[in-house]
């Protein structure tokens, strides 16, 4: 692509990145060391664990029987869930996602501070099958599906109602009029049809969607 | 990898025995995947199932096609697929684009779902940039065709009644002018992969691409549909024969989600 001062770019593509065989110009040291590098990004990047506070004790690895799920993706909504939802008093923790990204880092520990990037699950002492994830961590691209399987691998389904509370920054969201005008709160669902309760908000319209981990 | 959608009573996995298996590349201004959009708004093609994969980024939205307020509200992820048992089509749309290091799992996946549904042979609609053309590619039509060797036998005449153009091969080292040919399809995303496995893995085969640059690709994919529809005949072309021209886009349904592809409307404030 030519830019106005006459010099040649190459433009990013919308086909994302580009053909992973094209013959690249290095010696085999360098391609040794590339592929070193890879590996080495690729397994501490690779790894997501899921660990329970039964484990640690020795119970051993008994799903847990859930039957309502809130996950609060993002630093918002974990806030969110921290101001107002989630209190000593009712809600304990069991559990922690532990994995690596180039963004963040979580830990094994579950005594966190709010800016810290971390990724608990919570029980509800008076109805244990009422679990709540609060996941302030980048979870990058190609560990989100991984995230999930080990996740929803973990839980014995019995009737299980998810609920996922994310933010987007309202430059995303598409409308015919101004972003200005928006009402505040700016709330919009997306829901499955085997949802069949009351939604408390609109659903969100075309064209917008919604990406990454509260996607998957 | 293929999650048939539940329709209630029917609860038989869908037959794709025979189909035409239409699909795009994720390429340079996502021209394939427009094209799709546009063949499923148009033939109004029926859900009957999903990818689920973790080669692509996840992203979740509203019916993508939806045109009023009662069918708004379904789903849609990033690999779906559709299906017009009229026509023996069934088109696959990828939303959006592939997991580093995830494209070779992807076309392996596929391929081996494709043999296992028995489809009769896979289009695989694709572009290229434009910029990588050379002096000769500049002049004439700006579309090609690829046809894999088993394809090649039962519809090769075809295309040259067409007057199609095959896809040039290119030197594999430029400069040098006694060397090996080679396929080269710049900013096509998974297109070369997925031919020369299909190449080898005796699947019928073709790939049709436009030459594009990034920008507004709404006729692109036009062009690329119109250009699809000359051999598959989709839809009848309407050909004004009285003005000596033909509009493109007439007998092509946009669907909603084309809407503010290029942002929001202005704020009154800015004035």
């Amino acid at each position: 692509m030519a830019t106005f001062f006459g010099e040649v770019v190459v433009a990013p593509s919308r086909a994302g990145l580009d053909e992973e065989e094209e013959a690249r110009e290095e010696t085999p040291e360098d391609r040794e060391i590339r592929r070193e590098i890879e590996k080495k990004r690729y397994w501490r990047r690779g790894r997501i664990d899921v660990l329970w506070t039964w484990q640690a004790s020795g119970r051993g690895e008994e799903p847990l029987v859930c039957s309502r799920f809130i996950v609060a993706i993002g630093r918002n909504a974990a806030a969110f869930l921290s101001s107002f939802i989630l209190d000593s008093v009712c809600w304990e923790v069991v559990g922690v996602v532990k994995l690596w990204n180039e963004w963040c880092r979580t830990s094994s520990t579950t005594n966190v501070l709010p800016t810290d990037s971390f990724c608990l699950f919570y029980r509800l002492i008076s109805d244990p099958t009422v679990l709540l994830c609060q996941c302030s961590c980048y979870v990058a691209e190609d560990q989100q599906f991984q995230w999930l399987e080990k996740v929803f691998g973990s839980m014995q389904k019995k009737g299980l109602q998810v609920t996922i509370l994310s933010t987007c920054p309202v430059a995303d969201y598409k409308t015919q009029e101004s972003t200005l005008t928006l009402v505040s709160p700016f709330l919009k669902a997306l829901k499955t049809k085997e949802f069949q309760e009351q939604v408390c908000c609109p659903l969100l319209e075309q064209p917008n969607i919604v990406r990454d981990l509260p996607a998957a | 990898m293929f999650i048939p959608c539940d329709r209630g009573g029917d609860s038989a996995a869908p037959d794709f025995k025979g189909f035409t298996l239409l699909m795009p590349a994720v390429s340079v201004g996502n021209v394939g995947q427009l094209a799709i959009d546009l063949v499923i708004s148009t033939l109004d093609m029926t859900k009957v199932g999903y990818f689920y994969t973790d080669c692509l980024v996840p992203m979740v939205g509203n019916n993508p096609y939806a045109t009023a307020e009662e069918n708004s509200m379904e789903l849609s992820i990033n690999a779906e697929v559709y299906s017009l048992p009229s026509k023996k089509l069934v088109v696959l749309q990828i939303r959006s684009p592939f997991i580093k290091n995830k494209y070779r799992p992807f076309c392996e996946t596929l391929l081996s779902w494709v043999k296992s549904s028995k489809c009769a042979r896979v289009v695989l609609l694709s572009s290229s940039h434009a910029y990588q053309r050379d002096d000769e590619q500049l002049l004439g039509t700006p579309l090609r065709y690829l046809l894999t060797p088993d394809l090649e036998k039962a519809v090769g005449g075809r295309m040259k009644e067409l007057n199609w153009k095959e896809m040039e091969k290119v030197a594999a080292y430029p400069g040098i002018s006694d060397t090996d040919k080679v396929l080269h399809i710049p900013g096509g995303g998974i297109t070369k992969l997925l031919f020369t496995e299909s190449c080898s893995e005796g699947i019928q085969m073709a790939v049709l691409l436009k030459f594009c640059s990034e920008g507004d690709n709404i006729p692109d994919a036009f062009v690329l549909v119109n250009y699809l529809n000359e051999w598959l005949q989709l839809i009848k072309s309407e050909v004004s024969t009285s003005n000596n021209s033909t509009d493109l886009s007439s007998p092509w349904k946009i669907p909603s989600s084309w809407r503010l592809l290029f942002g929001n409307g202005l704020p009154p404030a800015l004035f």
